[in-house]
């Protein structure tokens, strides 16, 4: 495979995995909004930090208004990680590595585009928001079902893998950093309800607040938050089920190209750091560090991989 | 349906029962609902745009991707008349082949004086680094699209040769495939000779032209200026239908004498590059040095027999058309037969009398650049204001070897389906021929490109153009 195509493969999919990251980080922004109108600005302050644009934001608008973001958010060209310009990145990829998707995929991620570039031809108002958010998400569903249902699993899909992957963990990684705070064990916030409604958040932007009740019978504690969106592999989204991900599919693309290469030792390490450690001994040796630590290796591990498999000469 | 004037009318011929080719279609036709034929248009737009199958318009940011219209009635051609016309485009392209050979080794069609030296001389896309090199099988031009008009019952012309880089091929094979998915009813009707195994020949016809120093199954790569080219949909569908690399110059380096791809695990050398990037651009160390498109050495790797390019560099002497008015000529030279297919009557502005002629008729005639294509450059006498044509008549003066000119052809009509029901609109054909050491390969049908304008004669999408299923018939 040409390098450049994978290149054009991991990018694709991480791009394509943060409109969805981004779809669901507003959906829990309003949420917050609409059940706590007093700290709204604070809420959408943090979905724009999060999603990796204050400075972008703050070049444009000085008050975190729900209207703004949502339109820094869905539609600003200007914003490189707003849901329109990531699925045009995407679909970009997509036309560039043509040949290594099937027309199912191809067909899918175009499609996509279409019907989101027409949905966000004009400002999407509140009432609009949570129809636009099932589209959006709707439509990545869709590309990844074609994914998962017609492409030959060899290096083209470790390479969608990847990016896949790699996105969604700094994705879950960067929430955390944002919101570590509310996690840490605070004498004077200990079941007041605010937290309560910040761990809901938090759970609900990585669309775990289902799996959570489940495993936990409704019993909602920071320790046990923080223990499953780092460390539980059982969750789609945490930090650990993302690296056992990536370890495995530079694990079969080692064995298919008959050789390991730096980006294989790096990212093993980052999964043993995330195995082998308890959440009580995460948090003594603190939680933040850990996870400013993570985001660093992740960011990485990405650009050993750009090198390692040539991506761009 | 409108009335069709002057014009031959291939469905309805001269008289008011449809011809033998379109009879069942006419059947067919005529039992459907005009509604339900109109709500079929609007789904093929949906299934081209849902595919990507568009064409880019450099410059503007807005319609950046357009689609090429596409009418749901077919073109039908008889599989009689198309073994004819098959057999001279055959003839036409082992001509063609020849005489480039001929041109970048002795020159025997000069020395002989059937072609005028000059032609060779101030031919643009001449070029010296060919002279002396023989490509794998002797082959120049692998893939090469002739345009067709048709002027009458019998009447076939080649009106231009396309041996540098014919473009359209993928048109022609989607086309097929929305039909067949529109009308499957239609093709258990009507047997029509399928185009879909194009892919496949191209592939087998390129890899049958490897370079000596590939031992194995020969690499094919398609090399393309990039995702923003107006034709890049088609390089990616060629590759992928292929199974073959799309590769960009920067994907590109010459590792040991060879062209070599960067892959994941490095350099893989490649063994015939299918190259859409015009010669200019091929290679900025022997050609144009500000080229970013091309690989820097490739020329030097193709003249030591390092890697086969196709189409070679240097055919579009044969696109030219002023070689072209010699058409008939160059056939006759290399094959010793009398051409099949004919020209279209042409008068060369270089020619004393000719020029004369050409300047007292110009508001009937069609004159047009030698190295010019895609209709630009072009002056269409009865289409034109008398400005129009005192501004032409000036430079056909002041360069007039730059210039021929052919009468305004009455081109054939074939029906488009408009709000008013069935209306005749002229038509052209671009046939695809495959060239191996061993086979030419012809897919029945080609591309046909209609004018929707009513009374238009201008059949290329960059002038409101549209395209249309060609239908072969079986026997």
């Amino acid at each position: 495979m040409l390098g450049k195509t994978a290149g054009g493969l991991f990018w694709m999919f991480r791009y394509l995995e943060r409109s969805e990251n981004t779809a669901r980080l507003l959906d829990a922004g309003f949420r917050i909004a609409l059940t706590r109108s007093l700290s709204a600005e604070d809420e959408w302050a943090s979905v724009v930090t999060t999603a990796g644009g204050k400075q972008a934001y703050g070049e444009k608008h000085a008050q975190f208004t729900a209207a703004n973001v949502i339109d820094f958010l869905l539609r600003d060209r200007a914003n490189p990680s707003s849901v329109m310009s990531v699925i045009e990145a995407a679909r970009n990829n997509a036309r560039l590595v043509r040949t290594a998707l099937t027309r199912e995929v191809w067909e899918a991620v175009n499609e996509s585009w279409m019907t989101l570039k027409a949905l966000l031809a004009s400002p999407v108002r509140e009432r609009e928001l949570p129809e636009v958010l099932g589209t959006i998400r709707q439509q990545s569903a869709l590309v990844r079902g074609a994914l998962h249902g017609t492409m030959l699993r060899n290096d083209i899909y470790d390479f969608a893998r990847l990016g896949t992957f790699l996105e969604r963990a700094d994705n879950t990684a960067r929430i955390l950093d944002v919101k570590y705070y509310v996690l840490l064990p605070s004498v004077s916030f200990v079941g007041s309800s605010l937290d309560n409604v910040q761990w809901e958040t938090i759970l609900r932007s990585v669309s775990a607040q289902r799996c959570y009740r489940w495993l936990n019978a409704g019993d909602a504690n920071p320790m046990g938050i923080a223990d499953f969106l780092i460390l539980d592999r059982r969750l789609p989204r945490s930090l650990a089920f993302c690296y056992s991900r990536i370890v495995d599919n530079l694990t079969y693309l080692a064995e298919d190209y008959g050789e390991r290469q730096t980006c294989h030792d790096q990212a093993e390490a980052v999964y043993r750091r995330l195995k082998g450690n308890s959440i009580e001994a995460l948090f003594d040796s603190g939680l933040h560090e850990f996870i400013e630590e993570f985001i660093r290796d992740n960011t990485a591990l990405g650009a050993q991989i750009e090198e390692d498999f040539r991506f761009y000469g | 349906m409108e009335q069709a004037c002057s014009f031959f009318d291939e469905m309805m011929g001269d008289g008011d029962a449809p011809r033998e080719p379109y009879r069942d279609y006419q059947d067919w036709v005529g039992a459907e609902d005009p509604a339900r034929l109109r709500k079929k248009t609007v789904e093929a737009e949906v299934f081209f745009r849902r595919a990507g199958i568009t064409f880019n318009v450099y410059g503007r940011e807005e319609a950046a991707e357009r689609l090429i219209p596409f009418d749901i009635v077919p073109r039908i051609i008889s599989a009689r008349e198309w073994a004819r016309l098959s057999r001279g485009i055959e003839q036409r392209v082992r001509a063609i082949n020849a005489f480039l050979h001929d041109i970048y080794h002795r020159q025997e069609i000069l020395r002989a004086g059937r072609v005028p030296i000059e032609l060779i001389a101030e031919n643009e896309a001449f070029l010296p680094q060919m002279i002396g090199v023989s490509p794998p099988g002797n082959i120049y031009t692998h893939i090469v699209g002739v345009d067709i008009v048709r002027t009458g019952e019998h009447q076939f012309m080649a009106l231009e040769d396309n041996a540098r880089t014919p473009s359209g091929v993928s048109y022609m094979l989607e086309n097929r495939e929305t039909m067949l998915q529109m009308f499957p009813e239609l093709f258990t009707r009507i047997r029509v000779q399928p185009v879909s195994d194009y892919p496949k020949s191209l592939r087998r016809s390129l890899g049958a032209c490897g370079p000596e120093v590939c031992d194995g199954r020969p690499v094919v790569a398609v090399l393309t200026p990039g995702i923003h080219n107006s034709a890049y949909f088609e390089h990616s569908f060629l590759a992928d239908q292929m199974g073959a690399e799309l590769v960009e110059g920067h994907d590109l380096r010459i590792v040991d004498g060879r062209v070599a791809m960067r892959t994941t695990r490095g350099f893989t050398p490649i063994d015939v590059l299918y190259r859409r990037v015009d010669d200019d651009f091929l290679d900025p160390l022997n050609f144009r040095p500000d080229s970013l498109l091309g690989v820097p050495g490739v020329m030097d790797v193709y003249r030591s027999g390092g890697v086969t390019i196709a189409n070679a560099p240097g055919t579009g002497i044969a696109d030219d058309k002023a070689i072209y008015s010699y058409m008939p000529e160059i056939v006759e030279f290399y094959t010793g037969e009398k051409a099949i297919l004919e020209n279209v009557p042409t008068w060369r502005c270089s020619e004393p009398d000719a020029l004369h002629f050409v300047l007292e008729h110009l508001a009937e005639l069609v004159v047009k650049e030698v190295h010019g294509s895609g209709g630009y450059g072009m002056l269409v006498g009865p289409a034109a204001s008398k400005k129009e044509i005192a501004a032409f008549r000036a430079k056909l003066k002041a360069r007039p070897a730059n210039y021929i000119a052919q009468p305004t052809l009455s081109l054939s009509t074939v029906p488009v389906l408009t709000k008013a029901g069935l209306a005749p609109r002229h038509v052209d054909l671009r046939p695809f021929v495959l060239v191996a050491p061993d086979r030419i390969d012809i897919t029945p049908g080609g591309l046909t490109r209609v004018a929707l304008k009513k009374g238009s004669l201008v059949v290329n999408s960059s002038q409101g153009g549209g395209t249309k299923d060609t239908w072969v018939l079986e026997e």
